[in-house]
């Protein structure tokens, strides 16, 4: 293995370096999309069943599936990485809008209440109070979707563009395990230290959550 | 779009590579992946919740399993043992896995410990607490686990086709590989409603098994 890579350096950093783009641009831009839908399935009510349902069925397509479908839909080449990051972008919108319903609905109305007796109004309390107190279980949900994102990047390799995923077709094509290895030990590496990130992310914005837990 | 390969009649008889055939093979990938997956990590998951031990194995396997690629897992099993059933059924279980051990165990781990004391108090044996007491409250938790990992691996199990088996994905590779769109969007379109129906069906299964008594509260 160690050969492998020595003497593929080149070729395994340019995929590594591919996986990483393809798997966390989606995350940034579904984070982005994902907040104000979150928000309007606080706001309207009524919106949230739809939206958690609506959620549920895009995260069901299957990402090859997704993959070798947008081209149509987008009218991009079949070998364009705009159709990795798009689908990518729709899982972690699915996955991340419910998340912020769910983070935000769970902020105690004791919370909101102080905060617009205290003169907020409606946007400002929302970043100022209700976000950050819903930071934690929003950030849990990111945690997933970075982890799932960067595992299903490798599936694009079946339609050529898949970062780590190459050396999983190649060594599969020549019937040779080494690649195959190196493209998931360092598939699972990156999955680790992202979530890793995030946790101290996470821990350096709320601190409170640390108190909290130290006392119990 | 075109929806010509769905809608065409040859492509529904019984014939090998019709849709019909390929919904078969697929749900059987797709049923034994979770009967394994079921009868390794239910037993575990439940021993880990009801004694809390190894809690810490139960809390990792979830995001352990989800940060494995399932391609190139899979794509390791065949060089390793060949092409078959068999290295794509492992794939397939070491993906169902975590989520079936991480819900019995939270399953358990959430429960009141006043309704487990109170099982005790009565003079129920262990055997008797885990099963006719933590196991039926805690199916909420475990059914929503088994759904997850039911529709996560409806979805997988089109990458079985890129090694050679049959199941949905063929419709996926086969379209790709000969640029025929509408054999793909029917690959895509039959896989999602499989995945949407077997979660209704799961779901119907789950109001049939949770105690009635359980439904009031939620």
């Amino acid at each position: 293995m160690i050969t492998y890579l020595s003497n593929n350096s080149e070729t395994v950093l340019a995929a590594l370096r591919q996986h990483i783009t393809l798997a966390l641009i989606p995350v940034l831009l579904g984070f982005l999309i994902a907040l104000p839908i979150g928000y309007l399935g606080v706001r309207f009510p009524w919106l949230y069943h739809p939206l958690v349902n609506v959620a549920g069925v895009l995260y069901s397509i299957p990402s090859l599936a997704l993959f070798v479908f947008l081209p149509v839909v987008l009218g991009t080449k079949i070998l364009s990485p705009l159709n990795i990051v798009v689908a990518l972008t729709i899982y972690t919108v699915a996955l991340m809008a419910r998340t912020v319903a769910d983070g935000l609905r769970s902020v105690d109305r004791l919370i909101t209440e102080s905060a617009t007796a205290m003169g907020y109004r409606r946007v400002r309390r929302l970043f100022d109070v209700e976000l950050p107190v819903a930071l934690p279980v929003i950030l849990a949900g990111l945690r997933v979707a970075t982890v799932s994102n960067i595992s299903l990047v490798s599936v694009g390799a079946l339609i050529g563009i898949g970062g780590l995923g190459q050396l999983f077709t190649r060594g599969f094509q020549l019937f040779y395990i080494e690649p195959i290895l190196v493209g998931i030990i360092l598939s699972v590496l990156l999955a680790g230290i992202a979530d890793l990130i995030i946790v101290l992310i996470q821990r350096a914005v709320t601190p409170w959550t640390r108190v909290q837990g130290g006392r119990a | 779009m075109n929806l010509d390969y769905l809608f065409d009649a040859a492509h529904w008889d019984f014939s090998t590579g019709s849709i019909p055939q390929l919904i078969v093979s697929h749900l059987w990938y797709v049923f034994l992946a979770l009967l394994i997956g079921l009868v390794i990590a239910l037993p575990v998951g439940l021993y880990i919740g009801h004694t809390g031990r190894g809690s810490f194995i139960a809390i990792n396997a979830g995001n352990a399993g989800r940060s494995l690629p399932t391609l190139g897992l899979l794509m390791l099993m065949v060089t390793l043992l060949g092409l078959g059933l068999l290295p794509v059924l492992i794939a397939l279980t070491v993906l169902v896995i975590p989520p079936i051990l991480t819900s019995a165990y939270a399953g358990l781990r959430t429960l009141d410990p006043g309704v487990v004391d109170a099982a005790k108090g009565v003079g129920m044996r262990p055997m008797q607490v885990l099963f006719r007491v933590e196991l039926p409250m805690a199916l909420p938790v475990l059914m929503s686990g088994f759904r997850s990992a039911a529709l996560q691996v409806v979805a997988t199990a089109t990458v079985a086709a890129a090694v050679g088996l049959g199941g949905l994905g063929r419709l996926l590779i086969d379209g790709l590989a000969v640029n025929d769109y509408s054999r793909v969007l029917a690959g895509a379109i039959v896989v999602a409603v499989l995945a949407v129906l077997l979660d209704l069906v799961l779901a119907l299964a789950q109001r049939w098994i949770v105690s009635p008594g359980l439904r009031a509260s939620k």
